[in-house]
């Protein structure tokens, strides 16, 4: 039986790795020069017109580099705190990380008016996002019910939406404003490598952290106080995980904006196949993410309409209406919340 | 008690913020012994095996074999301690084997799928021990309560500790599953191992144990084999209930009677 569960769970896997690498061909061949996966792969490796060449290396591989790092960052976020609070509904949007690292990547834009690509972009952005989520564990206390999670979660990015607002209310260049308001609604469009150099890094980190504490999110099913009695540093393992939350989320934002949900859907859509077991959950929902977030970026290049469409817009239209499901499914733990 | 002591406490205290829930706790427990822990709600039973664990700050000094339990990391106080908490929490619907497994975890085998010979070896003794191994494969969360009971003492065995924790095992089993777990554990005890068991029921810390400690209101008043320790006196004064006494087996039974 274990063979049984372990085979599915690497057929699965396996599945997923082609599932990402397909979609990332496509991701580079979508756009307004279609191209075939054959002229994606010739022009990747070299080959084809000098123009194909541009297009897929220098135009189109950034924005998929970026969607498969954001995608996996994000899916592997949300199962790392959903192991961190043993909550199905954890994730860092409901937790409002990616809008306060979107705050503090505003701010920095407003107050300095740095460069837009400098690397103080995500430091900001990680800044806040780390503060926003150790606020939120503090506010929640140990033994947090799902209810208080997420109402200090809407809390904190009401907050964090609010003082952004402020921000560019009082931006005295209306044009930054705008920019900045589009920038918000979360897309990959027109990124360089310049942008991939500034995320990557911190995607990579943040990233490692979460991975090398996946045996301690098992142990934690147990509950904290057997966990500790097993030998895990529950505070410090709280630790790690916001600021592994923070890093890979905070360097996301500050090169795509928020884009949010993808944490909360990525997990759920891999326990009936995976199973419960928040370790062995954290690669398999990573590449969730990831061919999650390719989908919605070839999406919003297929869908015709006038103006592009953020592809932070599309996965909060898809992921919301998930969450509704889910607080319906998980309507008997919310109301145990309340008591 | 002839055989050395493995657990010690001194003059131990634990304090939670300005209120004293312990003070000036001394005892010595010998390996291969079955130790109930009973008193009052509130006295401070729970506090105290988290204390001896090293689960929360105390002052006063612990030692288990040989060793002060300041002077060891976290990893090696879980090789020595094995904790069962109330009330057997589990979050999700992990495969048992899985959760027996985490036993290993403080030997450094973190990966229930990648479990070392001896790793296994132990997680296979516990399941055994504790008759789960046909439950293998089942998810925890949709076993009954007799079964999780019996899930949760199979992890906590294969630990191997010499020292094992029990908060409140049999609380809210059938009385055959009290009598089940309480055998497990009084095997381990006979295999050597301390066992310290709180419960409330004074039937069981009765005919199961070799030592009692009696706490109330912090404090350890009453300690030695169940016979004496659990007199009517003491069971009056701290629990303010008379009991019905008798011998059966040669084993003291004790049963509430009473309003004292």
């Amino acid at each position: 039986m274990q063979d049984i569960a372990a085979r599915r769970r690497a057929v699965v896997t396996v599945a997923l790795c082609a599932g990402v690498a397909v979609l990332t061909l496509v991701s580079l061949g979508v756009g307004p020069v279609k191209l075939s996966p054959v002229a994606v792969l010739e022009a990747l490796f070299g080959g084809g017109s000098e123009v194909q060449r541009i297009i897929v290396q220098d135009i189109r591989l950034p924005r998929a580099i970026l969607g498969l790092a954001i995608g996996a960052i994000l899916g592997l976020s949300g199962a790392a705190l959903q192991g961190l609070l043993r909550n199905p509904l954890a994730s860092p949007s409901l937790f409002g990380a990616p809008q306060a690292a979107a705050f503090g990547a505003v701010l920095v834009i407003a107050l300095g008016g740095i460069d837009v690509r400098s690397f103080m972009l995500p430091v900001a952005a990680i800044t806040a996002a780390f503060v926003s989520v150790f606020v939120l564990l503090a506010i929640a206390g140990r033994n947090a019910s799902l209810l208080i999670l997420i109402l200090a979660g809407l809390a904190i990015s009401s907050l964090a939406g609010a003082a952004t607002s402020l921000t560019m209310n009082l931006s005295r260049n209306p044009f930054a404003a705008l920019e900045i308001a589009f920038w918000l609604l979360g897309s990959l469009e027109d990124r360089s490598f310049r942008h991939v150099a500034l995320a990557l890094p911190f995607i990579v980190a943040g990233a490692a952290i979460l991975m090398s504490r996946r045996h301690a999110f098992r142990a934690l099913s147990l509950g904290e106080e057997s966990a500790r009695s097993l030998g895990v540093d529950v505070g410090r393992l709280r630790l790690w995980a916001i600021l592994g939350v923070a890093l890979g989320v905070g360097g996301a934002v500050a090169v795509a904006g928020a884009i949010g949900f993808i944490g909360l859907v990525a997990p759920h859509l891999m326990r009936p196949l995976i199973g419960y077991d928040p370790a062995r959950l954290m690669v398999p929902s990573a590449l969730t993410g990831a061919a999650l977030l390719l989908a919605a970026d070839v999406a919003v290049r297929l869908i015709p309409s006038t103006s592009d469409i953020k592809v932070g817009v599309l996965t909060a239209l898809i992921g919301v209406p998930f969450f509704l499901y889910l607080i319906v499914r998980e309507r008997r733990a919310l109301g145990g919340g309340l008591a | 008690m002839s055989k050395a002591a493995i657990l010690t406490a001194s003059s131990l205290s634990v304090s939670l913020g300005k209120r004293s829930v312990l003070s000036d706790i001394s005892l010595a427990l010998p390996g291969g012994r079955l130790v109930a822990l009973v008193g009052p709600n509130g006295a401070g039973k729970t506090t105290l095996l988290r204390a001896l664990a090293g689960l929360l700050p105390s002052d006063g000094t612990i030692e288990v074999c040989g060793d002060a339990l300041s002077s060891l990391a976290l990893d090696a106080r879980a090789r020595r301690f094995a904790y069962l908490p109330q009330g057997h929490q589990m979050h999700w619907p992990l495969p048992v084997r899985d959760i027996v497994a985490l036993g290993r975890y403080p030997h450094g085998a973190v990966d229930p799928a990648r479990l070392a010979g001896p790793d296994a070896a132990a997680v296979m003794r516990a399941m055994q021990a504790t008759d789960v191994t046909g439950l293998s494969d089942r998810p925890v969360t949709e076993l009954s309560g007799g079964e999780r009971s019996r899930v949760a003492l199979a992890r906590v065995l294969a630990v191997d500790a010499p020292v094992v924790l029990a908060d409140e095992p049999t609380a809210s089993l059938d009385p055959r599953y009290q009598i089940e777990v309480m055998t497990r554990l009084r095997t381990a005890a006979d295999n050597g191992t301390l066992v310290i068991v709180v419960t409330h029921d004074l039937g069981l810390a009765a005919r199961f144990s070799d030592i009692a400690l009696v706490l109330s209101e912090g404090r350890l008043v009453s300690q030695g084999p169940p016979a004496e320790a659990l007199s009517e006196a003491v069971i009056e004064n701290i629990f303010r209930v008379r009991i019905y006494r008798a011998d059966y087996q040669r084993e003291t039974v004790i049963v509430p009677w009473s309003e004292a």
